[in-house]
């Protein structure tokens, strides 16, 4: 009992402690690096948290000789450190933002690199009755129970999917126990286990969680829960400091054949957590 | 610059219009920074003069670790209140995690050490003839008691002052055990957290700039009711 609460705290200081050190660095640009030693990518909080980009980074690194530099934040704020050039690269998932940025001209190549899935979570009693339903009907089935339903609310990739799944049903219904706490996914998984309610996650933060709350997966495969991952080169034109060649290696790199097994062959206490988009099958 | 005066255009604004989810957490930071400060003064004061007057032995063990727990990080002691008021701990049956309440408690906690070490500090330095004059003058204890307030209000006021700014700033224990809940347990500091993380940096600035113009006003008011004006 007492260690689940003592891993819980850790887990939450954790996330804490690196989101404050995420807002540093974001703010900060590199003194005094020699031009295109450092690359700097925003990527969004579930492939850092994953250990997913521990297993490609290192890789890219000493092919090339340089050093990458990781910026985790919700999907808004990484495509913003990218529009204001504090950054190279951005990797993230939510793709009518990524759309936009493109057509803002704030970065010049987009390629999809993987996907991964998002999942129903809630109590395992199952109070309101959605196991293994379509998403978009489960949400509206969750309201009309009047259950507790947590909501980023914070305009990361997850939080808009969530939107997109209530307004295929028609629009979300008003309710008292829709709570929108604005945080990032650890958090919101623990907050949602503690009032015992239903959430929206990605499959890797509560692989990475589950051992920890009492949750458990409702809804899992669903064509409307896959999430796919885009990675984009930040526009050279209106920044100096942008380190564009670099940005395309690493770009080449990340879709080419070597890294698209690696991402294939990540796994997570024996789960694949995300699926390689630029990978032919092999027999 | 051009994201500070974005952010200065953006406070403006949301104060001009009275956007209801930036006044609710405006209010909200207000008040529960309020109650904890005034139960922390109501234990603190007294506790800290106590210290600074009272012959004990083992006396400067209390006022040592009062000066250390002035230290106490924010994040800390959220995780300290998440684990008690959490559902699996002592206190979770209460169901007081994610509620407004939890926050005053954790951030009476964080005031305490402030106001009681600031207090015994001033209280502590007074001047000798205040307790000679006090004495001479066949004040009793309670007298005497409040004769020390009195002359230390200065040193007093500053205390208060400085735990209400740790209070409403605060960010690790209304994040924790507040959860950052919109329109049930947002506040300033964590509303500005959140910002920062969508990337809207010029309400995140906003918020900031909110929280500042209440520390102004809330010291303005203390200072007139303290009659300070020749400071």
């Amino acid at each position: 009992m007492t260690t689940r609460i003592t891993l819980f705290s850790i887990t939450l200081a954790l996330s804490l402690i690196s989101g404050c050190g995420s807002h540093r660095a974001g703010g900060a640009t590199a003194i005094d690096q020699p031009r295109n030693s450092v690359l700097r990518m925003a990527v969004t909080t579930s492939t850092r948290d994953s250990g997913l980009l521990d297993a490609l980074v290192p890789v890219f690194e000493k092919e090339a000789g340089v050093r990458v530099d990781i910026i985790a934040s919700g999907t808004g704020k990484a495509l913003k450190l990218g529009e204001s050039g504090d950054v190279d690269l951005v990797l993230v998932h939510a793709r009518q933002a990524e759309d936009e940025f493109m057509s803002a001209g704030h970065g010049i190549r987009r390629e999809d690199v993987m996907f991964n899935t998002f999942e129903i979570v809630g109590p395992p009693n199952d109070p309101a009755a959605i196991r293994d339903m379509q998403p978009v009907a489960a949400l509206q089935k969750i309201a009309k129970a009047g259950q507790v339903f947590f909501s980023r609310g914070d305009e990361s990739g997850t939080h808009q999917r969530e939107l997109q799944l209530w307004s295929s049903g028609g629009g979300r219904p008003y309710w008292q126990d829709y709570i929108e706490n604005g945080q990032g996914m650890g958090a919101t998984l623990t907050m949602a286990d503690q009032l015992q309610a239903y959430t929206l996650t990605d499959h890797g933060t509560y692989l990475a969680m589950r051992d920890m709350i009492d949750l458990i997966p409702l809804i899992t495969s669903a064509k409307k829960l896959e999430n796919p991952y885009g990675i984009i080169v930040v526009a050279p034109g209106k920044h100096e400091s942008i380190n564009d060649s670099d940005a395309q290696d690493f770009v080449d790199f990340i879709i080419s054949p070597k890294a698209q097994r690696l991402i294939r062959d990540f796994k997570v206490d024996g789960e694949s957590l995300f699926y390689p988009l630029h990978l032919e099958p092999e027999n | 610059m051009q994201y500070l005066s974005d952010g200065l255009g953006e406070a403006m604004g949301y104060l001009l219009r009275m956007e209801p989810s930036v006044i609710s957490a405006a209010f909200r930071s207000l008040w529960i920074s309020s109650l904890a400060v005034l139960f922390a003064t109501l234990c603190g004061v007294p506790l800290g003069s106590w210290l600074a007057r009272a012959s004990i032995p083992g006396r400067w063990l209390l006022v040592f670790a009062l000066r250390v727990a002035m230290a106490f990080p924010t994040v800390f002691l959220g995780l300290v209140c998440f684990a008690i008021f959490s559902r699996r701990g002592p206190l979770g049956a209460l169901e007081l995690l994610y509620t407004p309440w939890v926050i005053v408690i954790g951030e009476f906690v964080l005031a305490v050490p402030i106001i009681a070490s600031l207090t015994h500090g001033a209280v502590f330095s007074l001047d000798s003839r205040v307790h000679e004059t006090a004495v001479t003058l066949g004040a009793g204890p309670i007298r005497r008691w409040f004769t020390y307030i009195s002359e230390a209000r200065t040193g007093i006021t500053l205390a208060v002052l400085t735990a209400f700014a740790r209070c409403i700033t605060e960010l690790g224990i209304a994040m924790m055990v507040g959860g950052n809940i919109q329109g049930r347990t947002r506040t300033l500091a964590t509303a500005t957290a959140m910002e920062t993380d969508k990337g809207a940096f010029a309400q995140g600035l906003a918020m900031g700039f909110i929280m500042l113009t209440i520390a102004l006003l809330v010291t303005a008011i203390i200072g007139w009711l303290n009659h300070e004006n020749e400071v």
